[in-house]
């Protein structure tokens, strides 16, 4: 076990490496940064003065150093357009972000699973192909579009539901099924597919045969083995569910991190944009770290075969 | 063995019918999107204010001209739904290509050479798994600039993954068979044994990649396109089109619904493809 983390705390140093490396290199892909922090009419002796301020005149390599260095200190500089520590900016906007990240994902969870377990439990029959379709159409539809019908339906017509804002729970409904329609959809199908796939094991042969009801064999003896691969996709979904909400609280004006890095993005403030991505960089990989401790209790083999 | 030369030379109508079913909406929305100019009913960039806002055909109001409306600069909704094609169906297609380039090169050079090759791409392709694909597309976008091939290309950028791992895996079945063995008997170089003998048997298992991840592609840039960070108007693009419609959705709700339901139909054959080719086997 021990070997096993070490193995993941050497990944771990590399994919923050990488993330701090793109994020550095973000800045730079505009072209000029200088060019995004100097007045249109300055003077080209202003602009190099404006260069050697930022430290923009010094190798790049240093550059990134510096970068480092601060940001291992929690500051990731100032937003262009607000002049307010970056960082500070996108973790006061995080918790409405996480709030809606798992609201989503407990629908994932309370409507994917049962919903497969349902169809992978009768495969072929009326319900599957049901449930099937709905899926289908679960992974293909565009989430900001249905977002858009939603509110048709339930905010200008019905006047059910608020169309935007984070007030309440029920500001909460309409964002929540949009962001998670596809994970449900992706869930469902996986879950249903490895139980049929489960389902035809010679172990479950054998519980059958030592006379076990169809209840308990499924309970007892497939549900586990259908929840390894479901773990890993969940703890993706979630990563996805993260990334989704740029969409997402766009379309509901939700005032998250993916919200604020909309505004960053079309005032091309960079160092916001840069915080964002940074932040929800580390979460993405803490949530896949943990994902792959839980995989490895779910599943003795796997810790068994790495540490072998 | 038999089964298999069977399944060979009959490799089509061993299909299942949805496959066919994905491959003509496919085909259709790509012929509609490089005729679009010769098919469409209306020049789509023509405005004509005393028609905006007209209603499909089937409700009162409508004008026989504009079979599904028109926006509230009053140009026809149809015309610019299949110029709109051309944007998805760009998209779609080159990502993919691009994405399956990188992909299936990294993914046979380290199932080929293995040792510190193999080492070094693996964790490349663990890097890129640990970061959300779309996310990291709007971020470089953001930072690049909008246009029709800065999103081609980081669509392609960001998904070259998968097509990594299974052609790294298939590369890793082959490379110690005989007819890789023979082939390096009788003199062959490096390069030809990869994309002569190698390169054949490492397609076929990324059809399915291939049609989902054309169907995510399609999917992403819809979505890139609604948030603005896709092609420029006026050229139209299914995304950025459902995205103008919001400030006209409650009295002109079809110019929401139609540019949605292109993007969803445009997706489903795409995966309807890959679900009748995972089926094929």
């Amino acid at each position: 076990m021990t070997r096993y983390i070490l193995t993941r705390l050497q990944h771990l140093f590399w994919v923050l490496f990488a993330v701090s490396v793109l994020v550095f290199l973000l800045i730079y892909l505009s072209g000029d940064p200088v060019r995004l922090l100097a007045p249109l009419d300055a003077s080209p002796a202003d602009v190099e003065r404006i260069r050697a301020l930022y430290g923009l005149d010094q190798p790049l390599i240093v550059q990134y150093w510096n970068f480092l260095l601060k940001a291992l200190q929690g500051d990731l500089g100032d937003s262009f357009r607000y002049d307010q520590p970056a960082l500070k900016m996108v973790m006061d906007k995080l918790p409405a972000t996480l709030r809606l990240a798992l609201f989503s994902l407990a629908l994932t969870i309370l409507i994917g699973i049962p919903l497969g377990l349902w169809a992978g439990s009768h495969p072929n029959g009326v319900v599957d192909w049901i449930v099937s379709l709905i899926t289908f159409v679960g992974i293909s539809i565009p989430s900001f579009w249905l977002g858009i019908i939603l509110i048709l339906v339930f905010a200008d017509k019905l006047r059910w539901l608020p169309s935007s804002g984070d007030a309440s729970w029920r500001h909460m409904l309409m964002p929540g099924i949009t962001l998670s329609i596809y994970s449900i959809g992706l869930l469902s199908r996986l879950v249903r597919a490895t139980l049929i796939d489960i389902m035809q094991r010679d172990y479950i042969r054998t519980a059958r045969a030592k006379g076990l009801t169809e209840q308990l064999v499924l309970y007892r003896h497939a549900l586990r083995n259908t929840m390894i691969p479901t773990v890993t996709v969940l703890g993706l979904q979630l990563g996805g569910l993260l990334g989704g909400s740029v969409v997402v609280e766009s379309v509901f004006a939700w005032p998250g991190v993916g919200w604020l890095m909309l505004q960053g993005i079309q005032n091309r403030d960079l160092p916001l944009v840069r915080a964002v991505v940074l932040v929800i960089g580390l979460g993405f990989v803490l949530i896949n770290l943990t994902v792959d401790i839980l995989y490895s209790r779910l599943d003795p083999r796997i810790h068994h075969e790495q540490t072998a | 063995m038999n089964k298999q030369l069977e399944a060979r030379r009959r490799p089509l109508d061993s299909r299942p019918p949805q496959f066919w079913v994905g491959l003509l909406i496919v085909l259709f929305i790509m012929v509609v999107a490089v005729f679009a100019e010769w098919l469409s009913p209306h020049d789509y960039a023509a405005q004509n204010l005393t028609k905006a806002m007209l209603p499909p055909f089937w409700m009162e109001g409508s004008d026989p001209d504009f079979l599904l409306g028109t926006d509230r600069l009053g140009r026809d909704l149809l015309s610019r739904l299949m110029v709109g094609a051309r944007i998805s169906t760009a998209v779609g297609v080159f990502s993919v290509l691009i994405g399956g380039a990188i992909g299936i090169t990294l993914g046979m050079l380290a199932g080929f050479f293995g040792g510190a090759v193999d080492r070094i791409l693996t964790r490349l392709m663990d890097i890129q798994l640990s970061f959300p694909p779309v996310f990291l597309a709007i971020a470089i976008i953001a930072a690049l600039g909008q246009s029709l091939t800065n999103m081609i290309v980081v669509l392609g950028l960001v998904s070259w993954v998968q097509y990594a791992r299974v052609s790294r895996g298939t590369t890793l079945a082959l490379r110690n068979q005989e007819f890789m063995l023979a082939a390096r008997a009788i003199g062959a170089d490096t390069g030809r044994i990869l994309l002569r003998h190698l390169f054949p048997s490492v397609l076929p298992p990324l059809a399915v990649i291939a049609t989902v991840n054309m169907s995510a592609m399609i999917l992403n840039e819809a979505a890139l396109s609604f948030l603005g960070l896709g092609v420029q108007p006026p050229t139209p693009a299914w995304g950025s089109m459902v995205s103008e419609a919001r400030s006209i959705m409650s009295i002109a709700w079809w110019n929401a619904v139609f540019p949605g339901l292109a993007i969803a139909l445009f997706v489903i054959g795409g995966n309807l493809m890959g679900d009748g080719l995972s089926r094929d086997k």
